[in-house]
């Protein structure tokens, strides 16, 4: 079909599964009735979950996907996503647009949600492959080799992810610290420790993008269904953050004194002299 | 103290107040004693890119530009995504996001512009290379799994909704490449049809930008950040115009739904 016929097929010509608003009436949601039949069993964890995978999850697993998004949100204003809401708090813009704003930003390369992705990618594939017959342990050096670090693993200063052990504890309290992807994540956080004899630790430590990302697999999450979840995983931080910022005098969030730019670039000059 | 580093921006403190700027500084030029009223929209825009000032026909190229980009039309994607915040009395800004979030897209948007970047940059005005790039596009790709923008669905800088080159991309190329009759715009338009012909579909306007970008200088980040501003005019004029119109005016698609797993019959929804 050329894009012309294509095209023209399409045109007031959308067909969908995903759903429909029958307006005064019901909406249907991937195929059930979102008032009639999802709304009595689903909370909205649940129904967001539906709503990605199209898979209805356990009570346990629903813990577990919940502590996920739990151990991400932290109240701190300097992190980097949570400072625009901060900011957005300190001049007074609207609710809505800093929160939507910082979760966008949060869909970043070197942390978030490119962290997120790159790391239950590594997970999956690390896991065929050991199934096939390849050492764990060569996987993960050749990741090294190829990409300098192993997403899921390293921290940015050499201390243990203070997240872990709270979500390992929860893990097991649902039954679900002893899956496939979990245990290699582990497995390979004391193989790296035992190669390198403690050092390259700050290189080679699970850190929860990690953990979280093995359970995601666990759980049979694709990586762009991980992506999707975990889009909104740092969300309960923000509010603090942006309520901190606007409940005080406007502009009172680090102020900055001219003498905070360090400025590096070209020495003063007139213009087309 | 923890400093920010910049190369483009200095300030002097006001003598009463160090939070307040007394003097700022573009690039080594005094902005408001100096440029203001001496620099024009695009070479400033150009100065806070480069760091230096545009030629005068870079200057030129960048402006004619923004004009053939400062509006892509009312049914382009990111505009339309501006209209439907504006005809909902959503903030202004909100709107603006909205055209940048799916201005951002791989189909016209910001992401088709920078991968078209990294065809100019890998193949350059090499016919041959361009032709093996273009071919490697519409093969069937590996599904990546690792990144967060899917794997392109097309050639970057063509249109796969496009029959031929339209008449706005041809007119624009044309114009553009007389400014820079050496560059990689006008080796775009003397290659046009063997480049359509080796993508298997017209050139896009953002091929045509992507060119003209390469003319400029800029790397696909700048390129990339500059395409997103130049198209915000018009979604932002479309988007108070809707406001001004209403829901009334406001096409729905009310017969355009198909609800194919309806669990309470077929009904069209509304």
């Amino acid at each position: 079909m050329n894009p012309l016929e294509r095209l023209s097929e399409l045109e007031d010509n959308w067909h969908t599964e995903m759903g429909a608003w029958f307006g005064g009436e019901r909406v249907v949601y991937r195929g059930e009735d979102l008032l009639g039949s999802l709304l009595p069993e689903m909370d909205w964890m649940a129904l967001y979950l539906f709503g990605i995978t199209g898979r209805r999850f356990s009570a346990d697993e629903l813990r577990a996907l919940n502590a996920i998004w739990t151990n991400t949100s932290y109240p701190e204003p300097r992190l980097w996503n949570n400072r625009i809401t901060s900011l957005a708090g300190t001049v007074r813009s609207t609710a809505s647009l800093t929160l939507g704003v910082a979760t966008a930003v949060s869909e970043a390369r070197i942390y978030g949600h490119g962290a997120n992705i790159r790391a239950i990618d590594f997970q999956l594939r690390a896991r065929e492959r050991v199934k096939a017959g390849e050492s764990l342990l060569a996987v993960a050096e050749e990741e090294f080799a190829v990409r300098r670090s192993i997403y899921g693993y390293g921290r940015p200063i050499p201390v243990e992810d203070e997240r872990n052990a709270p979500m390992l504890k929860l893990m097991a309290e649902c039954g679900l610290d002893q899956g496939e992807h979990v245990r290699q994540a582990l497995e390979l956080e004391q193989l790296l420790f035992e190669k390198y004899q403690g050092r390259r630790r700050r290189l080679v430590m699970l850190n929860i993008t990690g953990l979280d990302a093995a359970l995601a697999a666990d759980l049979g999450f694709t990586p762009r269904q991980f992506h999707l979840f975990m889009t909104t995983c740092f969300l309960a931080g923000m509010p603090p953050c942006y309520i901190d910022a606007f409940e005080r005098e406007p502009g009172s969030f680090f102020p900055l004194r001219v003498d905070r730019i360090k400025y590096e670039g070209p020495v003063r000059r007139r213009w087309k002299d | 103290m923890e400093r920010f580093h910049t190369r483009i921006w200095d300030e002097e403190a006001e003598a009463d107040n160090p939070f307040a700027a007394r003097a700022c500084y573009c690039a080594g030029y005094d902005v408001y004693g100096d440029l203001l009223g001496a620099i024009r929209w695009e070479e400033y825009l150009y100065l806070m890119l480069r760091g230096e000032a545009p030629e005068e026909h870079e200057a030129r190229l960048l402006h004619d530009l923004a004009i053939a980009l400062a509006n892509p039309g009312l049914r382009e994607y990111s505009v339309h995504a501006a209209m439907n915040a504006g005809v909902g009395g959503s903030s202004h800004a909100a709107c603006l996001s909205a055209a940048l979030a799916v201005g951002a897209g791989q189909l016209g948007g910001g992401r088709d512009l920078h991968e078209a970047m990294g065809i100019w940059s890998r193949c350059a005005r090499d016919l041959n290379a361009w032709s093996e790039a273009l071919a490697a596009y519409n093969a069937a790709a590996e599904p990546d799994r690792t990144e967060l923008w899917a794997p392109m669905a097309h050639p970057p800088g063509f249109d796969p909704n496009g029959v031929s080159c339209t008449t706005p991309v041809r007119r624009t190329l044309e114009h553009l490449s007389a400014i820079v009759p050496a560059g990689a715009l006008a080796w775009l338009a003397a290659h046009r049809q063997a480049l359509e012909a080796a993508a298997g579909m017209p050139l896009s306007m953002a091929g045509v930008a992507a060119a003209a970008y390469t003319d400029l200088g800029l790397e696909a980040p700048q390129a990339e950040m500059l395409h997103l501003l130049l198209r915000l005019p018009g979604a932002a004029a479309h988007a108070l115009e809707q406001e001004g119109y209403g829901s009334g005016k406001f096409p729905f698609f009310k017969n355009g739904l198909k609800l194919d797993n309806d669990p309470g019959g077929a009904h069209e929804s509304a």
